[in-house]
């Protein structure tokens, strides 16, 4: 039989960065397939040029055997390609048979007149197929995260999609739910649906999909029938074996002061009882996939979130940190993953950014700018880090990833921070920029500030830290020594979801391999 | 271990940043000589001294209102209230000075006191209960009005009582000591409070907090700056610079016309508009402010001038603003 979608050799590059090289991809019809990998696995990448939103550089997609091209959504809507993305991309105000018809509402009286009526028919005939008790004049804002899902199938189904794309479609939904999404997932495919499943979750896969393909930094790995495989495999093909750089010693910290402990930390359901200590000139690497919680316990040490429950001490002594700026007070920074965002004014220039946290020290008569000693200091750390800026006067957003990223980090050291929280340093930065970064941290580390760094990239965690901490779903679930632990020890912790833990006894107690 | 080679660095970058911000003010003070000049060719009467100290004289409340207002725009939010602000605060100097009878600075300092407090209203109704600038800003606009309306039982105030008071805007100190300057003291005013503002702007802590405010206010909370106290400081600021307008324009017309003030809000974001100040925040200048307020003050004379009839000077002025936004964004763009 035909296969539904066959993509062969695809090329994709971004500017900096090749996100595919040579990924092999192949849907049959009436199939659940998975699609598995590291963060910038190129996953998504593949799977938005097959749904039209990027271009392919090179290589070939067929659909049922017949070479197609996919210049636009557009296009692949009508080849019956639908996506439906991690963000749902619904308008709120408006109801769910509105939502599934924008763009092409049936019409009356010559076309003048919207048909309300024909409009909920239509979208009540969907609902009817996907066995879905939901009313079409319900308005999308005041559904649940699982029943707008729901309206974002309906919608591709109303195209009469033959491939179905689900980029981590269980993220928001509870276990109920899953089941709900899981049954109709089973109707589609009956029906002779294609259905492409990216996820992270392991126990999902091994319920719903038929094959999983790996996917390994932009390249294919290979596609295993889901049943016949071991977890432990496909987690095995999803790091590879290739690694490992110079690694930095661990020094012996048993005897240096604890300089911030946190107690119990809950914030609703994104951060579940976290608890952990740092010592003085420690790196406590924070391990995990997207979205398992860890930024969120940076920002509410940091203060920038509200804490429901727990109990911070920094130094020996409990503290309230109710802002960022207490935190910084007590000698805390954060280094966030988003520098655009939240960590720099690219309007401004590079003195301005980097004296930021401390400008109260830079003023004379508790006003004035002290122009020459800013100028001084910003062009001591330009040396320091070797930032590459033609002045302190340039604006940060002529500058590259790599020296914006190190102006972040210029701004809490002019700070005196003792705590740094570094939040995905290296991502969007070049290989002898991140070389830099690890140097920097390393002698951060070295002079007795106590680091926590959030990563997603493996080889860095393994590479950088002193220990390493993991979460899944808001929970820490595992606290791992940096020697002798392997990318799968923490792979296994990061995807142990609560069902899982609770359910079998498959290494729970700390994957630490002895 | 890899060490990385220090490249130099490339010394071509400069000139794409540093034009910019002059290039703004370049384009500004340009479109302001071109007008002068066409009006001069246009009509004798254009470039006489008293003619040229007109212009001055009727720039000086709108550019205080709009210097005022550039330190909000520039962190990003927008102020309609500096018009009834103004109002209100030539309302209490009348009440300091007309019904209380108290002396002259008592009442100059009360006014742009109360200008300051309601400027700290503005603020932090704005920064703690997060009510977005444009709705906080128009209902003080409204409440204002209101208010100044009640307390002035609807009459204007004047300041008969009070000699000195006219002194504040007509007279000209500068033509006492240098007689071919007759500059009158409301310009000098406005000339003062722009220098002041400018420094403030660049050389003071607020003035970097407000361009960080409007460059990226999450990035300047989580470098653990109070951002509520500065957001409510800059409104302050700018509530103080519109009493000293009230005062202006108080001490011109001899009284305070509690009437008065609705649509100054619009000729001074014109102003602080059309002198390159961006109104999604983080960029502006004071000096691109006043030639803003120059341009609107010689348009408005020249086009009169001319004899062109007042309708027609508002639409001048309509399109006048929609050609410095558009300049804007095509030099963003590019």
């Amino acid at each position: 039989m035909t296969p539904l979608v066959t993509i062969r050799d695809l090329d994709k590059s971004f500017p900096g960065v090749k996100a595919l090289k040579n990924a092999r991809f192949e849907l049959l019809s009436g199939e659940v397939h998975a699609l598995m990998g590291e963060n910038g696995a190129g996953k998504s990448t593949l799977m938005k040029i097959l749904a039209g939103i990027y271009r392919k550089d090179a290589g070939e997609i067929c659909i049922e055997g017949v070479p197609v091209d996919i210049p636009s959504p557009r296009a692949a809507q009508d080849l019956g390609i639908s996506i439906i993305h991690q963000e749902l991309n619904l308008m709120n105000d408006l109801t769910a048979a509105q939502n599934i018809y924008i763009g092409r509402e049936p019409k009356r009286a010559m076309g003048f007149l919207l048909d309300e009526e024909a409009l909920n028919r239509a979208a009540a005939e969907i609902f009817e197929r996907m066995h879905l008790k939901l009313d079409p004049r319900a308005e999308v804002g005041q559904l649940t995260v699982a029943k707008q899902q729901m309206v974002e199938i309906a919608k591709a189904l109303s195209f009469r999609s033959r491939v179905l794309i689900m980029d981590e479609p269980t993220a928001a939904l509870n276990n109920a739910e899953i089941g709900e999404l899981f049954s109709i997932i089973r109707k589609l495919k009956a029906e002779g649906v294609g259905i492409v499943y990216i996820s992270h979750k392991m126990d999902e896969l091994k319920e719903i999909s038929d094959r999983v393909t790996i996917m390994r930094d932009g390249e294919y790995v290979g596609t295993v029938p889901t049943a016949a495989t071991a977890v432990d495999t496909i987690i095995s093909m999803m790091v590879g074996r290739s690694l490992t750089e110079t690694k930095t010693e661990v020094p012996d910290l048993s005897s240096h002061d604890v300089v911030l402990e946190v107690r119990n930390l809950r914030r609703s359901n994104v951060i579940l009882d976290v608890s952990f200590k740092l010592r003085k000139g420690e790196i406590l690497g924070f391990a995990g996939l997207m979205g398992a919680g860890r930024t969120e316990v940076a920002r509410a040490i940091f203060g920038a979130d509200p804490l429901d429950d727990g109990e911070i001490i920094v130094r020996g002594k409990p503290v309230t940190i109710r802002s960022p700026q207490e935190a910084v007070r007590l000698g805390i920074g954060y280094l966030s993953e988003d520098r655009k965002r939240f960590g720099l004014a690219t309007g401004m220039d590079v003195a301005a950014n980097i004296v930021m946290p401390c400008l109260s020290r830079f003023l004379s008569m508790n006003m004035f700018l002290k122009t020459r000693a800013i100028r001084e200091t910003a062009r001591s750390y330009i040396r320091q880090l070797r930032i590459k800026t033609p002045s302190d006067a340039q604006e940060v957003r002529f500058l590259s990833g790599g020296n914006q990223q190190k102006i972040v980090i210029a701004k809490w050291l002019a700070r005196d921070c003792e705590i740094l929280f570094f939040d995905e340093p290296t991502r969007g930065i070049d290989v002898g920029a991140k070389n830099e970064i690890y140097k920097l941290l390393n002698t951060l580390a070295a002079q007795g500030r106590a680091i926590v760094m959030i990563s997603s990239e493996l080889p860095e965690i393994l590479r950088m830290s002193h220990r390493i901490a993991v979460m899944c779903e808001g929970r820490l679930t595992g606290d791992l020594p940096a020697e002798g632990t392997s990318q799968e020890d923490i792979m296994r912790l990061a995807t142990q979801r609560h069902s899982l833990t609770t359910d079998t006894s498959n290494g729970a107690p700390g994957g630490s391999t002895t | 271990m890899t060490t990385i080679v220090e490249k130099e660095t490339p010394t071509v970058i400069k000139s794409t940043v540093f034009s910019q911000g002059a290039w703004q003010r370049i384009l500004a003070f340009a479109s302001l000589i071109a007008l002068m000049a066409v009006f001069t060719i246009a009509s004798d009467n254009f470039l006489q001294p008293d003619n040229l100290i007109g212009i001055l004289q009727a720039t000086a409340v709108n550019g205080v209102l709009a210097v005022a207002a550039t330190f909000v725009i520039i962190t990003g939010g927008i102020d309609l209230s500096v018009g009834t602000l103004m109002t209100f605060c030539a309302v209490i100097a009348g009440v300091f000075l007309t019904y209380w009878g108290l002396p002259m600075p008592v009442g100059i300092l009360a006014a742009i006191a109360a200008g300051a407090i309601c400027g700290s209203v503005s603020g932090t109704l704005i920064a703690k209960m997060k009510i977005p600038p444009f709705i906080a800003t128009l209902g003080m606009m409204m409440l204002l009005k209101g208010l100044a309306l009640v307390i002035s039982g609807t009459r204007p105030i004047y300041f008969n009582d009070t000699p000195n008071f006219p002194m504040i805007s007509q007279e000209s100190l500068l033509g006492a000591i240098l007689p071919f300057l007759p500059i009158p003291n409301g310009v000098l005013i406005l000339f003062v409070v722009a220098v002041a503002s400018s420094l403030v702007l660049t050389r003071t802590a607020l003035g970097r907090y407000t361009f960080a405010l409007g460059s990226n206010e999450e990035a300047v909370r989580l470098s653990g700056v109070n951002t509520d106290f500065w957001k409510i400081i800059v409104y302050t600021v700018s509530g103080g610079i519109c009493g000293i307008a009230g005062l202006i324009i108080a001490s011109r017309l001899n009284s305070a016309q509690p009437a008065l003030g609705q649509g100054y809000e619009l000729d001074a974001i014109a102003a602080v508009v059309i002198g390159g100040t961006s109104l999604s925040g983080g960029r502006g200048t004071i000096l691109g402010t006043i030639i803003g307020a120059l341009i609107i003050s010689v348009l408005t004379n020249g086009l009169r001038i001319l004899s062109v009839a007042q309708e027609w000077q508002t639409v001048v002025t309509g399109v006048i603003i929609i050609l410095a936004v558009y300049a804007d964004i095509l030099r963003r763009k590019g």
